[in-house]
């Protein structure tokens, strides 16, 4: 009883550590991606609330929390109150399989540093990531406007597109690792990370990556200049809140998974296990940032020709060839 | 534990469902329809299949789903041309299918009144799931992947376009 | 070839963008560092007196009229000597558009332009401005200019007694 006692406390413990981990990350990526963005451009940024902006996150929630929650007239009441909050849900859950340092040693007992290994991780982190899109799809579509229902269509072609390219480029990584848990991933990748041997999965990964979790350049469900603001125009306050955290979430969560899966999660030479994710995580991030201050975005139909005639055969000739070299290798068993 | 959130689930994905086939508007219909199809990969999972667990996620609700609600988004159908009330020649499938469920039910129950022929226990990891997959039904595999893949051949055939226009000019 | 132009104008801003990020930015943070105006900067107005100390203004008008939201409003009066002046004047500057008609619409010189920019204010009455807060001490952009010495009316000089300024015309008369 006592044991069981202990087990579930350290669950809390961690889950509670990981949650805040997780929220304070997406916060202040929103103050690093306006900081890094102001910089690219040369301005500053926000410098104003605490030492160097440091408060920002803060004060916009403060500002996000008191305004109006507006209910437009016309829209459908429970969609358009819950769709925000199943937006950010996905992204949270999806953390769920990424394990981000080895099993720890505490009171004699083993404590994995993964919320929960599941065998078919990498399975499950797909099927939230397309759930993710009913968040945003049910968003434009209840709020009862032209505006957010065009963001909605726009985000739906594009996230099934290349949800098939994402998902054919992780097949190599799975042939690879031989497992779908992501525990046994980043353990196959102990001594050379996916990204060096497999560079083409982990470049079409990547992309796929920026465009499931709608960033320039293929940020069309929000284009702010056609769109004025995609599925999210209608809303306000917190709800609005609600979608910018799943957006920065997601992006937490798509750099873990991408650190997981190609860069050799945890391992690294010298410096502690949860340092080296934390940095590569975060290494992901800023590049997804990068990208975001250099590149404009795409037209529709570029997009959808780039996700089903140039990614989608690439993954399938990277599918067969990895598969190829593994059976040449004589891993077949 | 298990028995409870297995009926749980059950209860779940029959209500769901019967939300589904009731609501008049589609797209809350697509809603509960998704629901269901979520309680039903819960089960796969307690019944020690979570490789079937997570394609009914990702395929049914993540992909099928997101293509109904795309069509139905893209027609905007307005509130009042919504279904009409169904037929009674309509009907008679569900009636069918009802008296089945009734028929097999009826079934179990009187042959196996305390539940003891369950269904063994069985884990099916996703190696073991995939080696039963091709090796003991490698051919059945194949033929249903033709025939999939002629049907999406016959679909493209089909939704071509009828005159031959000039092709645009990609710049 | 086209698909090796391509690449490289994908990848090329990333090494600008990456050389900006270390760069210093070019904002100017308003409230402590503060930019230098260019000398003809049209900000609020003012009214300045003639080499004399008196007003310029001779309450014409002429401003009121010209100003595209309408803004300006004031009450001609007279003193005994035929000098004409403003008894007040008023401009509001929650409407003014800083477009300067009115300025430039003075025949006077009296309304011009200031480079005092910093009129936020949270109460809009206290935007109103009356003659006393507008008038300044000096002859703005051009001190030397007094109007009463360029023209007919007999109040600092007797009637054509300027530099300028031709005899009055004798209108009874028609001989050159
Ligand atoms: S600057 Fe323009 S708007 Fe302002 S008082 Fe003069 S004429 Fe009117
Ligand atoms: S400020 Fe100039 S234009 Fe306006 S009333 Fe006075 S003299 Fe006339």
């Amino acid at each position: 009883m006592n044991d069981l006692l202990l087990t579930g406390l350290l669950m809390l413990i961690k889950l509670g550590m990981i949650l805040a981990v997780l929220l304070t990350m997406a916060a202040y990526l929103v103050l690093a991606e306006r900081k890094l963005l102001a910089r690219m451009q040369r301005r500053y940024g926000p410098n104003r609330v605490g030492f160097g902006g440091m408060l920002q996150p803060l004060a916009d929630l403060i500002k996000l929390l008191t305004k109006e929650d507006f209910l437009p007239a016309q829209a459908d009441k429970w969609l358009f109150l819950l769709a925000p909050g199943l937006a950010a849900v996905t992204a949270l859950l999806a953390f769920a399989v990424v394990p981000f340092a080895p099993p720890l040693e505490l009171f004699g007992r083993q404590l994995p540093m993964v919320v929960c290994d599941l065998n078919v991780g990498i399975l499950y982190f797909f099927g939230l990531s397309s759930l993710a899109v009913y968040g945003v799809a049910l968003g434009g579509w209840a709020s009862n406007s032209k505006y957010a229902l065009l963001g909605a269509l726009r985000a739906m072609g594009q996230m099934l597109s290349y949800e098939l390219a994402m998902g054919l480029s992780i097949v190599p990584v799975i042939l690879m690792a031989r497992s779908f848990s992501l525990t046994e991933i980043v353990q196959a990748q102990a001594s050379l990370p996916f990204a060096l041997t497999n560079p083409l999965a982990f470049g079409i990964f990547f992309i796929a990556a920026l465009a499931e979790s709608k960033r320039t350049p293929f940020d069309l469900p929000e284009a702010e200049n056609e769109l004025v603001a995609g599925f999210h125009t209608e809303y306000s306050g917190m709800r609005f809140g609600l979608f910018f955290v799943g957006e920065y979430l997601n992006l937490v969560v798509l750099g873990a998974i991408i650190t997981s899966l190609f860069l050799g999660g945890w391992h690294g030479p010298l410096l502690p296990p949860i340092i080296w994710f934390l940095g590569k995580v975060l290494a992901v991030a800023f590049v997804f940032i990068w990208i975001r201050g250099t590149l404009p975005r795409l037209r529709y139909d570029q997009l959808m020709a780039f996700g089903w005639k140039a990614l989608l055969p690439l993954a399938l000739v990277n599918l067969l060839a990895t598969g190829g070299i593994l059976l040449w290798l004589g891993g077949a068993s | 534990m298990a028995s409870l959130l297995f009926y749980l689930l059950a209860a779940t994905a029959l209500l769901a469902t019967l939300l589904c086939i009731t609501r008049r508007s589609p797209v809350h219909a697509v809603i509960f329809l998704i629901n269901a199809f979520f309680a039903l990969a819960l089960m796969f999972y307690l019944l020690g299949a979570p490789l079937i667990a997570a394609w009914e996620v990702i395929v049914y609700a993540g992909a099928i789903m997101v293509l109904f609600l795309f069509v139905i988004m893209t027609l905007e159908l307005s509130p009042e041309s919504q279904r009409p009330a169904l037929s009674r020649r309509q009907w008679a499938p569900a009636l069918l299918l009802f008296l089945l469920l009734l028929i097999s039910a009826g079934l179990i129950l009187t042959f196996d009144p305390a539940g003891q022929a369950g269904v063994p226990f069985f884990y099916a990891s996703p190696r073991s799931f995939g080696a039963a997959l091709f090796n003991r039904y490698g051919l059945a595999v194949e033929i249903v992947s033709f025939q999939l893949l002629f049907a999406a051949a016959g679909a493209y055939y089909l939704g071509r376009r009828r005159k031959a226009r000039q092709p645009e000019e990609s710049s | 070839m086209n698909l090796w132009r391509d690449i490289k104008g994908t990848f090329q801003p990333f090494w600008i963008t990456l050389r900006y990020l270390f760069k210093r930015p070019v904002t100017i943070s308003y409230p402590e560092q503060k930019r230098t105006l260019p000398p003809r900067y049209r900000a609020r107005m003012i009214l300045t007196r003639d080499p004399d100390g008196e007003e310029r203004c001779v309450a014409c008008h002429l401003c009121s009229a010209a100003c595209p939201v309408d803004c300006i409003s004031m009450q001609a009066a007279e003193r005994a000597d035929g000098r004409r002046h403003a008894a007040w004047f008023r401009i509001n500057f929650a409407r003014c558009i800083y477009c300067g008609l009115c300025a430039e619409a003075c025949p006077t010189l009296a309304i011009q332009m200031s480079s005092e920019y910093e009129l936020g204010n949270r109460d809009l009455l206290k935007l109103v401005w009356e003659k006393e807060d507008l008038l300044v001490d000096h002859g703005g952009k051009d001190p030397d200019y007094h109007f009463y010495r360029h023209t007919g009316i007999g109040v600092v000089a007797p009637r054509g007694g300027n530099n300028d300024e031709l005899p009055p015309v004798d209108i009874k008369t028609n001989l050159p």
